[in-house]
């Protein structure tokens, strides 16, 4: 057993649902109690489609058990396709259904129904929402693609390819397939099918017919990318289009796997879209140089996120972690390159450990790291599912391609506070209005009020009643204790402050006061100094100047 | 008559529970079900009782269920969690055991102020049959005297959505300290209501001269209601069965009533009250005349909307019945079909009266000849998805009340719709919230009417045909 407060992600059912609902003639039936109805407004809600998902649920009862649920998953499955007329028909079971051992395959089967009939297996109590996706989509792929392919005429004449990964409930996923789609067609490929994503089943029998795969979410595509190559030869993408060099790799990629020759000036011209190289390096953008981030999120989503702040925007990625264990050794390399550790858990209260103990001046995760990063006072955007409502913009703003690179450049900067108000709040601490409590003003104020660290409010009372930033954090009424024990153990709190020092230590800005508390102690601590005056203050800020 | 002349009764206005017991059987339907389990109930449940932590012992989806069904993650950090079963937990009940052991160990020293802790079973818990019970009994020796541990059952194969509190409150009902008897009436209001309604129903009361009130669950576990032979029970909420059947165990009397929904439900209900504690009339008139005049009021300008429009409810909270009642005679809406996932006859009995005044009911029983739009409307427990699905459609109401999963995709049809969960987790009950209760439903026919409608779907492939050819 163990002990969850949030999970990153969902039973594996549901992504089989995420499958089922991105393609346009599936139909699942699903042996499930009625509560598990509720992975319906994940779509209807969360993601605001306009149909239900089409899944059926056979809704069997306690009173049910030992006698006819099996009757009754044969029933909702018959009903279900008379009534939606399916071209295939996935059957599986939720972690109940799985229970009672009622074989929803052969169950299908015996039905005799006219349209292909998958059985999915998915082991509820041991995999997750993404392994679902993935093996749902390989089931399909492997059950409705034909053994050979008839060549065909067109293929002499334009490359093509199919965009493999994309799914219901995808971060973003509607706009990258646009985003790719179109640069793909740019460079002279052609899209032929885009698939789980508004794909239909005779979309998936014609896969065999593109030169190759573009695998844009390996989370949900690998399988099926490699079973592909296995099968036709089709040989798939490695690189993902995120970031300016993401993209331009994958522009490489892609004319290699098509046997297109690169036209230098084309790209150029494609590469102008990414205005976001310009922004990064304008005069404004240097206020962002070294700002230490924090990363995690799915793995092709904080890999990718990981190396456009370092490489591309010029933040420094001081922790990198991602719930996506498949991925864990591509996670690890990169992290070891970055000079950290990777994190991989899916444990929402380990990251929180972990961001409150470094004191990151951005975060980029997913809905669960903006309810930290809120809590923490600290600046957040969003890179990765799981993902909240306001997460499915009514704009275009795919992750992807060159535009993708406008998009994580502004959505990334505009949670942090500009660089000149930085500076005056840091000059005039103590105007009444300014203060560094009142928070960025384009993020209103107001909203900060609760919390207050004693000494940003008052920084002439000073004394030992000063607390750093993350412990007032951590008085909140339903902070957890975990919090206020954030602080890495080596830190020494034995340490007194000088009031002047402590009345010092009240002029830094909030973001970055814990940290600055922390290197003055331990600096004062392997030095063996007992008291801490506002010489040593600055004789740490000179030691740990960055 | 209409609505405002008919609840213009005065003080004597006919109790409901003098009405004669009007017993519709309703169309029983067994098919796809798209409501939640009751676990959904500790989203409310966790902030209320503000010392109590709610342990689902269940699986990923129980968990996941959690986080998304209510995006309640704007709390700091939730009074619940799940103890997810895994792989190795099936292989063995006495591990599974152990592990729950394990894991309320953590939780407890993770949260140091937890004084109750609930196991809440879960489908998965049920099919392998973890006996919560006997695990709680065990962890309370464990854990005395800090903190009690009880268990109830949330899983969906047993319970629908606030079932979940009933079951909860049931498993709280045997802990409740024993009332000595002292000939002396003591009301008991039994069912979850907003912190800022109970303090109106207190203060109501008070004006009213009733003072000895508890309400069930209380804000603490420390403050929990006494019950015994002088205790009489107001329902506050229609689906606590169970919850009932245990107290009249302990000797407490049950006063049926409406619901205290509407200002004639309110009304009736604090009648109701005062018939207990033998409020003189004067005394009821000048308390209750100027609540009711208050509320109708508020009505009066949502009633310029809602009259004469149709209405279908989906089920969802069993609360339906009782928003049929109000939304039909108070607001002059025209009933479709009102659905609930369960009817308790017994303590609905006094709404059904009241509904079945106001439109014919029609139920299992074939209905003779074509049915007129708006003269009856059906009455349906349980719920198969699709043919209700279809009914609806075939009328196209005005508005649906309707559950998180079906609400866009019927706005996406051009119906309105209006969430149902909102009607749970938003102050309804008593005179001071008719005006908020009636603009809940108003404000999807308000928005419609300022809104361009979005062409439908039918029509945006026309256009595209057209720009095509």
């Amino acid at each position: 057993m163990k002990l969850a407060v949030w999970t990153y992600e969902g039973p594996p059912h549901v992504g089989a649902m995420r499958v089922a609902t991105g393609m346009r003639d599936v139909h699942y039936v699903l042996h499930a109690p009625q509560g598990d109805t509720y992975a319906d407004l994940l779509f209807t809600m969360i993601e605001r489609r306009n149909s239900r998902p089409p899944v059926t649920y056979t809704t069997f009862q306690a009173r049910d058990l030992g006698g006819d649920t099996a009757q009754r998953f044969q029933v909702a499955a018959r009903e279900a396709f008379e009534r939606h007329r399916p071209k295939a028909m996935l059957v599986g079971a939720s972690c109940t259904g799985e229970l009672i051992q009622d074989d929803p395959g052969g169950l299908a089967q015996a039905l005799d129904l006219p349209i292909p009939v998958i059985a999915l297996e998915l082991p509820s109590y041991q995999k997750k929402e993404n392994w679902g996706a993935a093996e749902t989509f390989y089931q399909l792929v492997r059950h409705l693609s034909p053994p050979v392919v008839a060549p065909k005429a067109s293929n002499a004449q334009r490359p093509s390819c199919n965009l493999l990964g994309p799914t219901a409930l995808g971060f973003r996923h509607r706009d990258d397939v646009s985003e790719i789609r179109d640069l793909l067609l740019a460079l002279g490929i052609e899209v032929s099918v885009v698939a789980p994503r508004d794909a239909s089943v005779s979309d998936l029998q014609r896969l065999g017919d593109a030169s190759f795969n573009v695998l844009l979410y390996p989370e949900t595509g690998l399988q099926a990318a490699q079973w592909l190559e296995r099968r036709y030869g089709q040989r798939y993408t490695r690189s993902i289009p995120i970031g300016l060099e993401g993209t331009l790799r994958f522009i490489d990629e892609v004319l290699a796997l098509a046997a297109l020759p690169k036209d230098p000036l084309r790209v150029a011209q494609l590469q102008a879209q990414a205005r976001a190289q310009w922004y990064a390096r304008s005069v404004d953008s240097n206020y962002l140089h070294g700002k230490r981030v924090y990363v995690f999120g799915d793995a092709t989503h904080a890999l990718a996120a990981a190396r456009v702040a370092h490489e591309e925007i010029g933040l420094t990625v001081v922790g990198l972690g991602s719930y996506s264990r498949e991925f864990a050794r591509e996670l690890r390399s990169l992290a070891a390159e970055l000079g950290i550790e990777a994190l991989i858990t899916d444990d929402y209260l380990e990251v929180e450990r972990q961001i409150a103990a470094l004191e990151p001046e951005l975060v980029l995760g997913t809905q669960m790291e903006r309810h930290i990063a809120k809590r923490l006072r600290i600046p957040c955007a969003v890179i990765s599912a799981p993902v909240h409502v306001q997460d499915y913009p009514a704009r275009y703003a795919p992750q992807m391609g060159f535009e993708g690179c406008n998009v994580l450049f502004d959505t990334w900067i505009h949670p942090l506070m500009m660089g000149l108000e930085e500076h005056l709040l840091g000059m005039f601490r103590e105007d009444f209005e300014f203060h560094d409590a009142a928070g960025a003003s384009h993020l209103g104020g107001a909203a900060a009020q609760p919390m207050l660290d004693g000494a940003a409010a008052q920084p002439a009372l000073g004394g030992a009643s000063a607390q750093p930033m993350l412990d007032a954090a951590a008085a909140q009424p339903k902070a957890e204790p975990p919090l206020a024990g954030a602080a890495p153990p080596s830190t020494p709190r034995h340490c007194s402050w000088h009031p002047d020092a402590e009345r010092e230590l009240g002029k830094i800005p909030f973001f970055v006061r814990g940290r600055a508390r922390r290197n003055t102690e331990r600096f004062a601590h392997e030095r063996g100094l007992g008291l801490i005056t506002v010489d040593t203050l600055y004789d740490a800020k000179a030691h740990f100047g960055r | 008559m209409n609505a405002a002349e008919r609840l213009d009764g005065g003080a004597h206005a006919p109790s409901a529970c003098n009405a004669e017991q009007v017993s519709v059987v309703p169309l029983r339907e067994r098919g796809q079900h798209e409501v939640f389990c009751g676990l959904t109930g500790i989203m409310w449940l966790h902030r209320r009782i503000q010392d109590a932590f709610f342990l689902i012992v269940g699986s990923r989806t129980c968990a996941h269920l959690m986080q998304s069904a209510a995006g309640v993650m704007i709390f700091a950090e939730p009074r619940f969690a799940t103890a997810i079963i895994e792989e190795r937990d099936l292989a063995g009940l006495a591990d599974a055991n152990e592990e729950l052991d394990r894991v309320v160990g953590e939780l407890l020293a993770r949260r140091p102020e937890i004084r109750l802790l609930f196991l809440v079973g879960s489908c998965p818990s049920e099919v392998i049959k973890l006996d919560l019970a006997r695990a709680a009994a065990r962890l309370a020796q464990t854990h005395a005297p800090a903190v009690r541990v009880l268990a109830y059952s949330g899983s969906g194969i047993e319970t629908t959505f606030t079932q979940g509190e009933d079951a909860c409150l049931a498993a709280l009902v045997p802990t409740l300290a024993a009332r000595p008897r002292t000939g002396r009436p003591h009301l008991l209001i039994a069912g979850t209501l907003a912190d800022v309604v109970e303090d109106q129903v207190r203060r109501n009361l008070g004006l009213l001269g009733i003072e000895d009130v508890e309400f069930l669950p209380a804000r603490s576990s420390r403050h929990m209601p006494s019950v015994g032979p002088d205790t009489r029970i107001l329902l506050a909420q229609p689906f606590l069965g169970e919850t009932l059947r245990l107290l009249q165990a302990r000797g407490a009397q049950h006063r049926p009533s409406l619901f205290p929904i509407g200002v004639e439900g309110s009304r009736a209900w604090y009648e109701a009250a005062a018939d207990l504690f033998a409020v003189d009339a004067a005394r009821r008139r000048a308390v209750l005349n100027p609540l009711g005049e208050r509320a109708k009021r508020a009505l009066e300008h949502h009633r310029e909307v809602l009259q004469g429009k149709s209405l279908f409810l989906f089920p969802d909270s069993q609360l339906e019945p009782v928003l049929a009642r109000f939304l039909q005679r108070e607001l002059g809406m025209q009933l479709i079909e009102v659905g609930t996932p369960y009817l308790h006859q017994a303590i609905m009995s006094p709404e059904l009266a009241l509904l079945a005044s106001g439109t014919a009911l029609r139920g299992a029983a074939p209905h003779p000849g074509p049915a007129l739009p708006g003269a009856s409307a059906l009455l349906s427990e349980g719920q198969d998805l699709e043919r209700q699905l279809a009914r609806c459609l075939a009328r196209r109401p005005d508005l649906v009340v309707c559950g998180l999963g079906l609400a866009n995709p019927l706005e996406a049809q051009g119906i309105a719709t209006k969430w149902s969960i909102e009607l749970i987790f938003t102050p309804i009950q008593g005179f001071e919230q008719c005006g908020d209760l009636a603009e809940l439903f108003a404000r999807p026919l308000r928005r419609r009417s300022r809104l361009q409608p979005v062409p439908a779907r039918e029509e945006v492939v026309v256009m595209q045909r057209r720009v095509a050819a």
